[in-house]
């Protein structure tokens, strides 16, 4: 029998709200977490938004000792880890070390922090290059402080698949949870809103340049400009369902009932995009139909081209307004690796109160999209299941479906 | 559903000559390839010294513009996967390309190409406020290098699973481990799996010397590599890459392929201890060791090789012994363990891939690779590390292994299929 893997523990930092329940509340009143930059002056800058996390104080959230070493996408993950594992309940000592591993993805690294060091570097010299330079900088360093602050030494792993990379770090927890590891935390966070980070988010072209934080990022609306980058994310606990239950966990927020990944075919090939497929072959995984899942949580580039592409996958799994469909990241933006588990810790709230919040600021959707993109007010839904997306730039492709488990 | 998955095809860029046959015999000659930095000026630096890869990427068939738009470590990856396919005999346009996937391991991604457009946006390092008229267009993929693994995706036309392991200095061999998995599992039959890390970049080379990871040996390059000897005084940063074409068992035997070996075993583990230091005892990488060959159903016994992590800083090697003993009990001492990072150095991510590419041609030519440089061993290190001789046995299987930073420890066991000739 195919071990069930459940979310025990839930936590967000997202620019509208700093942990769960504030993100959650600021996402059904439609607050807008996306803001003119303040962490530089942005003046003559292409693009001025970003949707940032301004209330979040290190000092109060993890150890001072820390600081040094650690980027601010770094002490989101250390934060949100811990938070998530107070929710479920689980301390250092709760299962045994082995027992505990780590599934992150981040796909900017510790941005911020390497560009300060590249600035010491070519401004004054090696020497004045930090120690903490080595780890604070790659991808793998919130995977490896939060099994150091956790005492999990079970496997790790940190995934990189820009916006994708964030679901497929959870669908690789469940495997890891199916093979015999009775819990994972997953999850995944970015941040690069330095003027190095930021800038270098523009140049891929998808960056609206629309100023008023209102309009610049409006997915599957018919004024599309692109989207807005964000920084911050969300971090789950995962447990294999009869262990979690043995233990006595205080909750079990929803089931990760289904996963998969598509590449889509190399560009200028004229080959359908792999989105759907990965959709179809994540409710096979689940063994629903798409009549089962309740409400899709949507990529939502926020590009005519890829939102189109996006709808397009969409009616053709569930039919022409087939579903309910939403991108509650409209008033966050988009948080590259953060983005996926924002969308599912999104999709467990909903489950939990049946109510799906809607698309801030979109309201003009194109008739041919044949989607049922909720907008205005969040909609009042019981929630079975959801099918989370997530793409990332180049073809990247990945589905997660949770249901209530 | 416990499918088999082997290795059909291998590709190789490694200091000291190109392809799979420099690479090897330059291991079995014990001859070791770092030299003085060349790439940059590295006369400010601490260690000046790596394992460079006389890499021509015209020469390898990129046009102008893969060459503008693909970092280096791209570049490397793509020429491993086209050599790997090559090797493999395999059509991979008669494949389905739903059912194949991609897992590239990486430490520091497009480093190189990071800190080149840096200096442009930033003005030589002067402005804050970078210029975002000195952008360049694929500037976003080397801050979220997606493009990396998408580049090899396209190579080989793969739809499946696509994706980066980026777990520091373990990447090659987990990316391997998580392509076993998928293969294992179903989800798909082919995967082109390896790494690559290209970081002999001012800033990766200062990253190393703030800690004094790196070796500062600068009067002599070509012994400066000295895992498990007394006298060693950290690693050898170095570039590379090796891509491997990874196939599930049934269907490589159906087309008559070439078979390396069998992954029979894999685990990984965090020691939950330091970003950058490792426990004397070797606790977590024995037991990443123990679950592997659990998994491959072995006996200590059964490891005819043991291909080290052996980075030759002072505690890895120690570490490293350490959880030698603790995890092949007696038989630690008798099995023959060597670090072929003494020849090429340590090119992080890649590493673990490149070590995967030495221990299957260990297996099909049965030659142990040597450990260079290693003339008297650190009396805390006292194994058989093969030192600077290549041996000739027979060798089966091999038990590989790797740690990083972050507390990554990792174990892979490579097999001989049954009715493969030695």
């Amino acid at each position: 029998m195919t071990v069930r893997t459940v979310v025990t523990g839930v936590a967000v930092a997202a620019p509208n709200g700093l942990g769960t329940e504030d993100y959650w509340k600021a996402v059904l009143a439609g607050q807008n977490g996306i803001s003119e930059l303040v962490r530089f002056d942005a003046t003559g800058y292409p693009s001025r938004l970003a949707g940032q996390i301004l209330d979040f104080e290190a000092k109060d959230h993890i150890p001072s000792r820390l600081l040094p070493q650690t980027d601010v996408s770094t002490r989101y993950a250390i934060a949100a880890a811990g938070w998530a594992l107070e929710d479920a309940a689980v301390g250092p000592d709760t299962l045994p070390d082995y027992d505990m591993g780590v599934s992150l993805s981040t796909a900017q690294g510790g941005f911020e922090f390497t560009h300060q060091e590249f600035q010491k570097l070519w401004s004054k010299g090696p020497e004045y290059v930090s120690v903490y330079e080595s780890f604070a900088w790659f991808y793998a360093v919130n995977t490896g402080q939060v099994s150091i602050r956790n005492a999990m030494r079970g496997p790790g792993i940190a995934l990189v698949g820009e916006q994708a990379g964030g679901l497929d770090v959870v669908g690789h927890a469940r495997r890891v949870i199916r093979r015999g590891t009775r819990l994972v935390v997953s999850g995944g966070v970015d941040s690069a809103l330095d003027p190095w980070g930021y800038t270098s988010q523009l140049s891929g072209g998808l960056v609206s340049t629309v100023d008023d934080p209102a309009r610049a990022y409006l997915p599957f609306d018919r004024a599309a400009s692109g989207h807005v980058p964000g920084e911050g994310g969300a971090v789950l606990v995962l447990e294999d369902a009869g262990s979690a239950r043995d233990r006595g966990a205080p909750k079990v927020w929803g089931e990760i009932a289904g996963y998969a990944a598509t590449f889509d075919p190399r560009p200028g090939s004229g080959l359908p995009p792999g989105l759907r497929r990965a959709a179809e072959l994540a409710l096979a995984d689940a063994g629903l139909e798409p009549g089962d899942i309740d409400v899709v949580f949507a990529d939502a580039a926020g590009s005519t081209a890829g939102d189109r592409a996006e709808a397009d996958a969409i009616r053709e799994v569930f039919g022409p307004r087939g579903v309910a469909v939403t991108a509650p990241k409209a008033s966050i933006g988009r948080l590259c690796a953060g983005g996926g588990p924002v969308d599912l810790a999104t999709a467990l709230l909903s489950i939990r109160d049946g109510v799906v919040p809607a698309t801030a600021h979109t309201s003009d959707v194109p008739e041919e999209y044949g989607i049922d993109l909720v907008t205005g007010e969040p909609r009042t839904l019981a929630v079975r299941a959801a099918l989370v997306l997530g793409r990332g730039r180049w073809g990247f492709n990945s589905a997660v479906v949770v249901t209530a488990g | 559903m416990n499918r088999r998955v082997v290795i059909t095809g291998i590709g190789v860029r490694a200091p000291g000559g190109s392809g799979v046959k420099a690479f090897w015999d330059l291991l079995t000659a014990g001859r070791t390839a770092t030299r003085r930095i060349s790439h940059f000026d590295a006369s400010p630096f601490r260690s000046r010294i790596a394992g460079e890869v006389d890499f021509d990427a015209p020469a390898e068939g990129f046009s102008p513009r893969e060459i503008r738009r693909m970092d280096r470590a791209t570049q490397f990856a793509v020429a491993c996967t086209r050599d790997a396919v090559a090797d493999s005999g395999l059509d991979m346009s008669a494949l389905d390309p739903h059912r194949i996937g991609v897992s590239l391991g990486s430490a520091v991604a497009s480093a190189t190409s990071l800190e080149n457009e840096y200096l442009v946006m930033s003005d030589a390092g002067k402005d804050w406020l970078v210029d975002p008229g000195y952008l360049s267009p694929h500037m976003a993929d080397y801050l979220s290098p997606g493009i990396m693994p998408a580049e090899v995706a396209w190579t080989v036309g793969a739809q499946g699973p696509v994706t980066m392991v980026s777990d520091g200095c373990t990447s090659g061999l987990d990316s391997v481990g998580y392509a076993v998995q998928l293969i294992r599992e179903g989800t798909v039959d082919t995967v082109v799996a390896g790494a690559s890390d290209t970081p002999i970049s001012p800033i990766v080379v200062a990253c190393f010397d703030a800690i004094k990871a790196t070796t500062p040996r600068n009067d002599d390059p070509e012994h400066a590599s000295r895992p498990f000897d007394g006298s060693r005084t950290g690693f050898v940063l170095a570039e590379g890459a090796a891509m491997f074409v990874l196939e599930e068992y049934g269907a490589a035997v159906a087309r008559g392929a070439e078979i390396y070996a069998e992954v029979t075993g894999y685990a990984t583990r965090c020691n939950a201890y330091h970003m950058t230091g490792l426990k004397k005892d070797g606790r977590e990488m024995a037991e990443a060791i123990r679950v592997a060959l659990d998994e491959a159903r072995l006996d200590p016994t059964g490891i005819d090789y043991v291909n080290a992590h052996g980075s030759g800083t002072k505690q890895n090697d120690r570490h490293e012994t350490a959880a030698f003993k603790r995890s092949l009990g007696d038989h630690a001492y008798r099995v023959p363990v060597s670090s072929i990072k003494s020849m090429v150095g340590h090119s992080l991510g890649a590493i673990g891939s490149i070590e995967i590419a030495a221990s299957l041609l260990a297996i099909k030519h049965n030659v142990v690779p040597p450990t260079a440089n290693l003339h008297t061993p650190d009396p805390e290190c006292d194994l058989d590390y093969v030192p600077l001789t290549a041996r000739e046995q027979r060798v089966d299987t091999v038990l590989s292994v790797g740690s990083g930073f972050g507390g990554f420890q990792s174990a892979i066991v490579l097999r001989r299929p049954e009715g493969v000739s030695a």
